[in-house]
């Protein structure tokens, strides 16, 4: 297994800089002056003293391999000098376009927001998922499986952009603000959780952002897990489990639900890295300053380090996580073994 | 081994109390498209110790028959509509799923058809042959491990001890099914059920697990109704043959006695379809078959359903469904032919079972 992840983690190297590049291809494509959102006033002679500061007017591939050397070399000896208290010389940080500061400064600000709100609510998706299709599956055309069936259409249908804003009204507006089932419509980032009141707020004010994403999960997960519960109850060994007096109870939880997550871990794990994009909308509906709202900012001021230091940031997630789906397969399923 | 029990015993009264005893049992499917009666009054007693045959082609009811006794079907969409299955001084179908629960794996082992889906995947062997030992023999840590071990060695898997670690897929497909047998074992059954558990096996390790199963059955001394469709299979290991047709026994004998004189029509021709040695060594001729299908059952027997395929169909077959008659001690057919010889109705003399 080692020697596989190994492997695995060499081989996405190229895979990574294959990325990369065409991720700064794509940005570089696109028409937009780092100087554009700057003041009307300022001369045109001093705009291109700006864009030759920021290095815009150099050669495509020396503000791609300077980016890279950023991002491989400098970077992380910096976050070693920080950790350890190593003293590396370092060259010049991945610096924003718009803030002038390092972009990973801005990435480490932003990144508690979006983990406390999309990881909650990837848990809580995750969670409410597995029940539901476990029961769905063994109570297969139950009311209650309609049911499930009902919410997951709508959870795959109605995008949270749609979802966001009807609980907005739902919640914000035609609830009173005296009514204990008020929720704010405004994530804020600012709140700090002391003790017990100010966590009821934090429970408060994350409630929709997290309700709008789980139910996306909870639609996918649920659905992938009761198909593969049917499939796996339908199993000879199942009847084999009932024949030799094994209680209903392990039947369905310990024998049919192992096999059935063997393939919905892959989709778990696999769904973290895409309800990060799906957070960039849910942030912005929910004013989260996490780092789909950086992402958003830095698209519309043409800040190019940024939009190419988050978006390879996913890139970088969505590989690591295809391991992660594949070594977990590995530890589920006892019929794979990588060495 | 108590094989002269067996001999020339009428089943009717014998003299020793039956270990297990279907009475009437009848199943039904409830489908969209209307019920199918897949077992229909169904009767036999196994004696201690018995290996009964259970003969029939695809679709006759004989696995869910034996599903039936333990409640092993889904239900819905199955029912068992009518009938006993007496054991151990109780009715398997009227009791609760808990207590059918200590009866299944315990005092009733089965043995199931595909060794190679049988067995969970993911977990290994020691745990599936202990997982019974727990429930029904209150065994559990290192006397569950030793109990299991011992079980190996006694179905012939070597170094039972380092494989009880191994995962399903790391053993051949006979040697899986020695592992289900060990498991429908493992708690001293009365009652073993074998269904089909040879016929996804190669032959010569059909013959192994048919070797292994008649000297276990020497050693546990467990009675055993061994489901097949394979004729020359049960002609060596039983010591009585069910043979059904369309849910329901047609004829009921001694091995020897089915082989010599099948009183059935259906008996009869089963047995002309099997390919002799005598037959294939001289003249090219063709193999014998049974024209015609086997009988839909989704509408509850009313005729004989083996009368479209018969040789000596009366119109009596096809306006009334015969009961099991008495042909000989220990033999029982169920066809008007038993009482009819020269389509004569009058002087009905056997007895029905049903």
């Amino acid at each position: 297994m080692l020697t596989y992840t190994f492997r695995r983690t060499l081989v996405s190297i190229p895979t990574l800089l294959f990325i990369a590049f065409v991720i700064f291809f794509i940005v570089k494509l696109s028409p937009s002056d780092p100087t554009g959102n700057l003041p009307l006033t300022i001369p045109p002679e001093v705009r291109e003293k700006i864009r030759e500061s920021l290095g815009v007017n150099q050669p495509f591939l020396v503000q791609f391999f300077l980016w890279l050397k950023q991002i491989v070399v400098t970077e992380p000896l910096h976050w070693m000098n920080e950790t350890f208290g190593t003293q590396f010389e370092i060259g010049q940080r991945i610096l924003s376009y718009q803030t002038r500061s390092p972009v990973m400064d801005l990435i480490v600000q932003r990144m508690p927001q979006t983990l406390w709100v999309v990881g909650t609510s990837y848990v809580v998706g995750v969670l409410i998922a597995v029940p539901i299709g476990i029961i769905s599956a063994y109570r297969q055309y139950s009311w209650f499986d309609q049911a499930g069936t009902f919410v997951s259409m709508v959870g795959f249908s109605v995008p949270p952009f749609f979802s966001g804003v009807l609980v907005i009204i739902l919640f914000s507006i035609i609830i009173p603000r005296e009514s204990m089932f008020w929720l704010p419509s405004i994530y804020d980032t600012t709140h700090e959780v002391v003790g017990w009141e100010s966590f009821k707020f934090q429970f408060r004010q994350m409630i929709m952002p997290v309700m709008v994403l789980a139910l996306q999960t909870t639609a996918q997960i649920s659905r992938f897990l009761r198909a593969s519960m049917l499939d796996n109850l339908n199993q000879d060994y199942v009847r084999t489990a009932r024949a030799k007096g094994v209680k209903e109870r392990s039947v369905v939880l310990l024998h049919a639900l192992r096999n059935s997550m063997i393939p919905v871990i892959t989709v778990i794990a696999l769904g973290v890295p895409a309800i990060f994009g799906g957070a960039i909308i849910t942030e912005q509906i929910f004013k989260v300053n996490g780092l789909g709202q950086l992402l958003i900012i830095a698209i519309q001021g043409g800040d190019v380090p940024t939009v190419q230091t988050i978006t390879f940031m996913f890139a970088g997630l969505i590989v690591l996580f295809n391991l992660i789906a594949d070594i977990l397969y590995g530890v589920f399923d006892p019929r794979i073994r990588y060495d | 081994m108590e094989r002269e029990l067996s001999a020339g015993v009428n089943t009717a009264g014998t003299s020793v109390e039956p270990v297990l005893s279907v009475e009437g049992l009848t199943t039904r499917f409830r489908t969209s498209a209307g019920h199918v009666h897949a077992v229909n009054d169904v009767n036999f007693a196994l004696r201690p110790g018995e290996l009964l045959g259970v003969v029939g082609e695809s679709g006759s009811g004989k696995s869910v028959t034996m599903m039936s006794c333990l409640k092993l079907l889904p239900m819905p969409p199955a029912e068992i509509t009518d009938g006993r299955v007496m054991f151990g001084g109780r009715d398997l179908v009227s009791l609760s799923e808990d207590e059918l629960r200590g009866v299944r794996g315990g005092e009733i082992g089965f043995i199931f058809q595909d060794p190679m889906t049988s067995l969970n995947p993911v977990f290994t062997v020691g745990f599936q042959l202990i997982e019974p030992l727990k429930l029904h023999m209150g065994l559990s840590g290192r006397a569950a491990r030793k109990r299991a071990a011992e079980l190996l060695a006694l179905v012939g898997i070597p170094s039972p001890d380092a494989r009880l670690d191994d995962y399903p897929h790391q053993f051949s497909g006979g040697m899986r099914q020695r592992v289900m047998i060990a498991i429908a074992l493992a708690c001293d059954p009365k009652v073993l059920f074998a269904d089909e558990p040879t016929t996804a096996l190669d032959v010569t390790v059909q013959a192994q697990i048919i070797e292994l199963v008649k000297d276990l059955r020497e050693k546990t001394g467990t009675a055993i109704v061994w489901v097949t469709h394979d004729l020359g299979v049960v002609a060596g290991i039983a010591d009585r043959v069910a043979v059904m047709y369309g849910g329901q026994i047609v004829e009921m004998a001694e091995v020897d006695k089915l082989y010599d004189d099948p009183r059935h029509p259906y008996t009869r021709a089963l047995l002309e379809t099997l390919p002799s040695a005598e037959l294939s060594a001289g003249r090219d001729e063709r193999l014998r078959s049974i024209p015609g299908q086997a009988p839909n059952l989704r509408k509850a027997l009313h005729a004989c359903p083996f009368a479209p395929r018969c040789e000596h169909v009366h119109e009596r077959c096809l306006s009334q469904n015969p009961p099991l008659f008495d042909v000989s001690p220990g033999q029982q057919s169920r066809c008007w032919l038993e009482v009819d010889e020269d389509a004569d109705v009058s002087h009905q003399t056997g007895s029905a079972a049903a």
